[in-house]
């Protein structure tokens, strides 16, 4: 490290200092550019969850404690066993009860949010619980993958599934 | 000094040059193997289940029959207005109805847990010509249960259920199996 700035330092010559100076403002300005574009409140990857990971998860003797933030009629039909069932966290109704729940929860526990009501990159629910939940303080959230829908991504593949309200 | 301002501007260069390579990679990479796609999945088995007679009433009051279907192919989307894709392809639905109407091709759609007024500026706007029907358990039950949006099943002139489209639709594919039992001998 010593080496690499001590080799910095004889670079003598302005236009070098200057281009490189240069470059990595060029640089830094389409990164923060390409994530302004983002869609707001994307989930960071080491948040995300697989669902072959959640199914591991669940048989363990530590459960994180599971909250689905879909519609209720997909509850209803198919649900991971033991979710909560928060309702459409995109809607008032939804955050307010989500709310409600995390109010009971302890800030440091794992808790998995997950939706599957469309493809992950157009649920309308997930996004909003992940940001509320992360903005009360809780460190351990994740949210359960499914590229399609929890029927596809979940109860297609085998995984385990209660039904009822 | 000018050598140590020199460096340190030097160094806050290449940080920076770093960072944005760093975050150029996490940004444009994909953040998992499973992401990269949302294809359309369609169902192994579709099983041909009958669907069964079944009553229901749509947004602007009418009796929509499962039993006035018969001989004809029939596409039933389940979707919502809030869902993103599934309010895209309301417009291909409406175009494959103009399409093939009047070769015996009819739609009914399922609307997920709209709220009514919003359900019905949105099929007004869009000047949706066919039924939009509000679903229900009993609705999601009769096509073997529909766990994700938009989800549309193809229903043969026999009545059967033959075809189960899960998540955004390839409208291409669609239409090469509605025309393929639009003009399937009939029995």
């Amino acid at each position: 490290m010593m080496g690499f700035l001590r080799n910095l330092g004889s670079v003598r010559r302005g236009p070098a200092a200057v281009t490189m100076v240069a470059a990595a403002v060029f640089t830094a300005a389409i990164m923060i550019r390409a994530y302004a574009a983002a869609p707001a409140g994307d989930i960071p990857s080491g948040n995300v969850i697989q669902p072959q990971e959640l199914a591991q998860a669940l048989k363990s003797a530590q459960k994180p404690v599971v909250l689905y933030t879909g519609p209720e009629e997909f509850y209803a039909q198919a649900h991971i066993p033991g979710a909560e069932n928060i309702g459409p966290a995109g809607k008032p109704e939804g955050m307010k009860k989500l709310r409600a729940r995390a109010a009971s929860l302890s800030k440091d526990m794992p808790v998995v949010i997950y939706c599957g009501c469309c493809p992950w990159d157009h649920c309308p629910n997930i996004r909003p619980a992940f940001a509320e939940l992360k903005k009360l303080g809780f460190s351990k959230v994740r949210v359960l993958y499914l590229a399609t829908s929890l029927g596809v991504d979940w109860k297609d593949k085998g995984f385990p599934v209660a039904s009822g309200e | 000094m000018r050598s140590m301002a020199r460096r340190i501007i030097l160094v806050i260069a290449a940080a920076a040059l770093a960072i944005g390579v760093y975050a150029g990679l996490e940004r444009f990479a994909p953040r998992n193997p499973a992401m990269e796609t949302s294809l359309p999945a369609i169902a192994a088995s579709t099983n041909l289940r009958p669907l069964p007679h079944l009553s229901f009433t749509d947004i602007n009051g009418s009796a929509v029959r499962t039993a006035d279907y018969k001989g004809k192919v029939l596409l039933v989307n389940f979707w919502a207005a809030w869902c993103v894709p599934c309010a895209d392809e309301v417009p291909q639905f409406i175009a494959l109805k103009k399409k093939y109407g009047n070769q015996g091709l009819q739609v009914i759609g399922f609307s997920v847990e709209d709220d009514p007024r919003e359900l019905r500026d949105f099929c007004h706007r869009h000047e949706v010509n066919y039924p939009v029907v509000p679903s229900d358990l009993r609705s999601a039950d009769a096509f073997g249960g529909v766990l994700g949006l938009p989800t549309t099943f193809v229903i043969g002139r026999d009545g059967r259920i033959h075809g189960r489209h899960e998540g955004t639709t390839d409208f291409a594919s669609l239409e090469k199996e509605v025309v393929a039992m639009l003009t399937a001998p009939q029995d």
